[in-house]
């Protein structure tokens, strides 16, 4: 009797131990496992990401047209000051949608911008009307003057200044005009197009927008123009380099320091809303170009045709220096004074012609110059010869290629534009205004694009770890985008550069952080591989027992029943 | 490349000239740091020089050689990349716009690798299956494969202003000269084949316009001054030339072994917890009674 009783209290015993240890692994040891394996994700804004995928910009431009007297007849005067706003939808692709919104107030001209406008010429006009009222960043004013006027060259119609004004001709159809609105309906597409050349253009927006939309531009022309500029960074380096390959025959000297202080510092200050600039120079001796120039017996004169510059550049690239430590986007300009044997050296162009400033570039990299030192002795010179290079000419075509690969300059202006040269600081403040038109859309729309695709990285690989800082970067992101927006939307231009210069640089800060590549990818197979040693000889006992219980406790159940009937 | 690689005998200019290479010492080359050159997620301490600085306009080559199976290549004989990981950081790639096309030649065993990508990427394939090797009479050993001659002699040929293109270069290896299959794969490309120069990603050849304008300076230089040393110049100091020892890693990431910040359970302790369960079960039931379980 007591031999079934310790084997009944044993059995018990042994259900009882089978039962709380597959409870001790249920309860205890499937959340031990899950959490050890969980991989640490941080909070995402996913919401309102998925609101950024979707991007409506709306760009206002405030605008002023002036006009002087003899434009308008005196009784149609009364209506000014009249405002008007224009705006103007451009679908870009399914995700992206845009709206120019331009805000004109038209009035007349005061007696000082009166006495400003009869200046003999347009360029003292321009001057004389700076020095009255300064307009903010962003905005324009257009100047209106009558057809008799002198100051613009007949074939001229508009005369683009060095600030932010413009004068505009009336033409005879504008004279015939008998009220205010007809007379403004003549002008609005002469407005529309200096609007164009000095705010804003569908196709600079477009192509600054072609981080989020992948289009094929028609034209060969503007394929080369979106390549050209570099793409918008934080910050740039520049490099200058003085390329002696003969230090036998030349002794070269280059006021480096003082001629980018005066020529290229005023440009880079002007810039500083954009980008920061760090400027380091550089001279390299025994290096040739690697091109055998040919001589050409006609011109007495080496010549380099334009087909062999293309291989001009990756030769030398190796030997230049850069500033390690950055990974800025570098534009480098070298200066190549041509060995003794090899003077003079001019580059033609495609049609056998010799180019003037005897320079070429490359998109994106840079500029290089050759200069001839061969007037500077003569044959019975004592080598090595001392030369004092001419930085005001250097400068001058240095500067044309660094306003090209900055994009401050694209198209040609229009047919009838006269557009002022540049002002001592190498930019204009419309064209200054241009590119943070495009540099803020730009960065907007790279922003956004890295922020939606780092989002849908992150959710469609589940083993990656998201820290706590890259979460920051994004939550910064996304906030600074949210702002850019709203300020670009106000017409705020400044700060909606400023704006969406952080929104960058917290996006890209987060999609390139080394963290994200933690965790490889396991595929499932490799997976099982693990866990089944590991777990199932463990779970065999446990559920071989579980099943015993159930099955043993049935058939209690079915003895029970059968002795109840 | 690698230790021993087959190109290096006969490096050529062109290759001379590519504007990255990866292939900065062998203690490098591992997953790990391809994966993190590609997609640019390098420490901030990188240096320029060891960084992928490609842009939308960039055309990329990548040459994988070595090992490789069904559905993955081998790096360095102790790692490997499967064709999931590649496609995930071509991806990624792509969306960040780093590159503008991409060729990418697979010198290894079955490296049929494209039918992963489903995307239109912009990438090319060349690849291979490898079966036969040509060997070297002196050293007995095989130290090329025909594929890697024949499209050596075909690259060699090749000069800056080639007008060769992507057809030529796919007939390179033809069956019965080669043995062995190679296969490419275009349809991830968007341009036709026969019009994309070989020079686009072999070449050196660069994009340049000739600057046409000029802007007239007329300010005198400033005089900048400076501030010059008052105590006469040492003598220039010797250059001292040290030789990496090869065991140093090239890129500061870490080496092949990744350093464990989290706390992982030693090795034993999965071990020791099903002997300890093991155990108790004995012990409950002792071995006599096993048959209450089973």
């Amino acid at each position: 009797m007591t031999e079934m009783a310790t084997t009944e209290v044993e059995h018990r015993r042994g259900q009882l131990a089978a039962l709380s240890i597959a409870a001790v692994v249920i309860v205890v040891g499937v959340p031990l496992w899950w959490k050890t394996t969980e991989t640490y994700r941080a909070w995402l804004p996913v919401s309102q990401i998925q609101e950024l995928a979707k991007l409506e910009l709306q760009l206002s431009a405030d605008v002023e047209v002036v006009f002087a007297r003899g434009t308008v007849p005196p009784e149609q005067q009364k209506k000014m000051p009249l405002t008007q706003t224009q705006e103007e939808d451009h679908a870009v692709d399914e995700d992206t949608a845009l709206k120019y919104r331009y805000e004109t107030r038209y009035r007349t001209a005061t007696v000082m911008e009166e006495d400003a406008l009869n200046k003999p010429t347009a360029a003292e006009a321009d001057l004389a009307l700076h020095m009255l009222s300064e307009s903010p960043c962003g905005s324009l004013v257009i100047y209106v003057i009558p057809e008799s006027s002198s100051q613009l060259p007949l074939d001229a119609d508009v005369y683009i200044g060095q600030r932010r004004t413009a004068l505009l001709r009336v033409v005879e159809q504008m004279r015939a005009a008998k009220t205010l609105e007809q007379l403004l309906h003549h002008l609005q597409p002469q407005i529309k197009q200096v609007l164009r050349v000095m705010s804003f253009s569908r196709a600079d927006i477009t192509a600054a927008l072609s981080d989020r939309v992948r289009f094929h531009p028609g034209s060969k022309e503007s394929v080369a123009d979106s390549m050209r500029a570099f793409k918008s960074s934080p910050g740039y380096e520049i490099t200058f380099s003085l390329l002696n390959p003969d230090p036998k025959s030349h002794r070269l000297y280059w006021d480096i320091e003082g001629a980018a202080q005066t020529y290229i510092q005023p440009l880079l200050t002007k810039m500083s809303p954009v980008a920061n600039f760090s400027i380091d120079s550089q001279t390299l001796h025994y290096t040739m170009l690697g091109v055998n120039p040919r001589y050409d017996a006609n011109r007495g004169a080496y010549t380099l045709n334009a087909d062999s510059l293309a291989h001009v550049i990756n030769p030398v690239e190796a030997r230049l220096g850069s500033n390690a430590a950055s990974s800025n986007p570098v534009l480098n300009f070298l200066l190549y004074v041509p060995d003794a044997h090899h003077s003079p050296l001019y580059i033609q162009d495609h049609h056998k012609q010799e180019v003037p400033s005897n320079a070429f570039h490359s998109p994106r990299w840079g500029g290089i110059m050759v200069y001839n030192v061969d007037g500077y002795y003569g044959p019975e010179a004592e080598f090595p010869v001392d030369i004092n290079i001419n930085m005001a000419k250097v400068m001058g075509v240095f500067l044309a290629q660094l306003r090209l690969l900055l994009g401050v300059q694209s198209s040609p202006p229009p047919t009838g534009f006269l557009v002022a040269p540049c002002g001592s600081a190498g930019l204009a403040d419309w064209e200054l205004d241009r590119l943070m038109w495009s540099r803020s859309v730009e960065n907007i729309a790279t922003a956004t694009t890295t922020i939606t695709s780092l989002a849908q990285l992150l959710d469609q690989i589940g083993n990656i770890v998201i820290n706590d800082n890259i979460a920051e970067q994004v939550s910064s992101a996304v906030a600074s985008l949210q702002l850019a927006v709203a300020e670009l939307e106000a017409g705020n231009l400044g700060f909606a550069l400023q704006f969406s210069k952080e929104a960058i640089m917290a996006s890209e800060k987060a999609f390139f952080d080394p963290s994200l590549l933690h965790l490889l990818y396991f595929p499932d197979d490799q997976k099982f591989a693990i866990y089944i040693p590991l777990f199932l000889p463990m779970c065999v006992p446990i559920l071989l027992s579980l099943l015993k219980i159930a099955s043993e406790a049935r058939q209690k159940r079915r003895e029970k029943q059968a002795k109840k009937d | 490349r690698f230790q021993g690689d087959q190109l290096l005998p006969y490096t050529h200019v062109l290759l001379q000239n590519l504007l990255f290479s990866f292939s900065s010492g062998t203690q490098s080359v591992t997953v790990e740091n391809f994966l993190r050159v590609l997609t640019g997620r390098l420490p901030p301490s990188t240096p320029r020089s060891k960084r992928l600085l490609s842009d939308d306009r960039s055309n990329i080559l990548i040459y994988l050689t070595g090992h490789g199976g069904n559905g993955f290549l081998k790096f360095q004989d102790s790692e490997e990349i499967s064709n999931v990981e590649l496609a995930d950081a071509f991806e990624q790639m792509w969306q960040k716009r780093r590159y503008n096309e991409l060729l990418f030649i697979i010198d290894t065993c079955q490296g049929s690798f494209g039918n992963l990508f489903k995307y239109n990427l912009n990438i090319y394939f060349f690849t291979l299956f490898v079966f036969q090797h040509q060997p070297d009479l002196a050293i007995g050993v095989h130290l090329m494969d025909r594929y890697t001659f024949y499209l050596l002699e075909f690259l060699e040929d090749i000069h800056p202003a080639s007008k060769a293109n992507m057809n030529d270069l796919f007939k390179v290896c033809p069956k019965s000269q080669c043995v062995s299959t190679p296969g490419h794969r275009t349809d991830l490309f968007q341009r036709d084949p026969a019009s994309v120069l070989i020079t686009d990603f072999f070449g050196s050849v660069r994009k340049v316009e000739i600057t046409t304008e000029t802007v007239n300076l007329t300010d005198p230089i400033k005089f900048i001054h400076t501030i010059t040393k008052l105590h006469p110049h040492p003598d220039p100091p010797l250059l001292l030339f040290l030789l990496h020892p090869p065991s140093s890693p090239l890129l500061p990431v870490s080496p092949q072994k990744p350093k464990q910040k989290d706390w992982h359970p030693p090795d034993g302790f999965i071990l020791g917890l099903w002997t300890l369960i093991l155990m108790v079960f004995f012990q409950t039931y002792g071995v006599k009674h096993l048959k209450h379980i089973f």
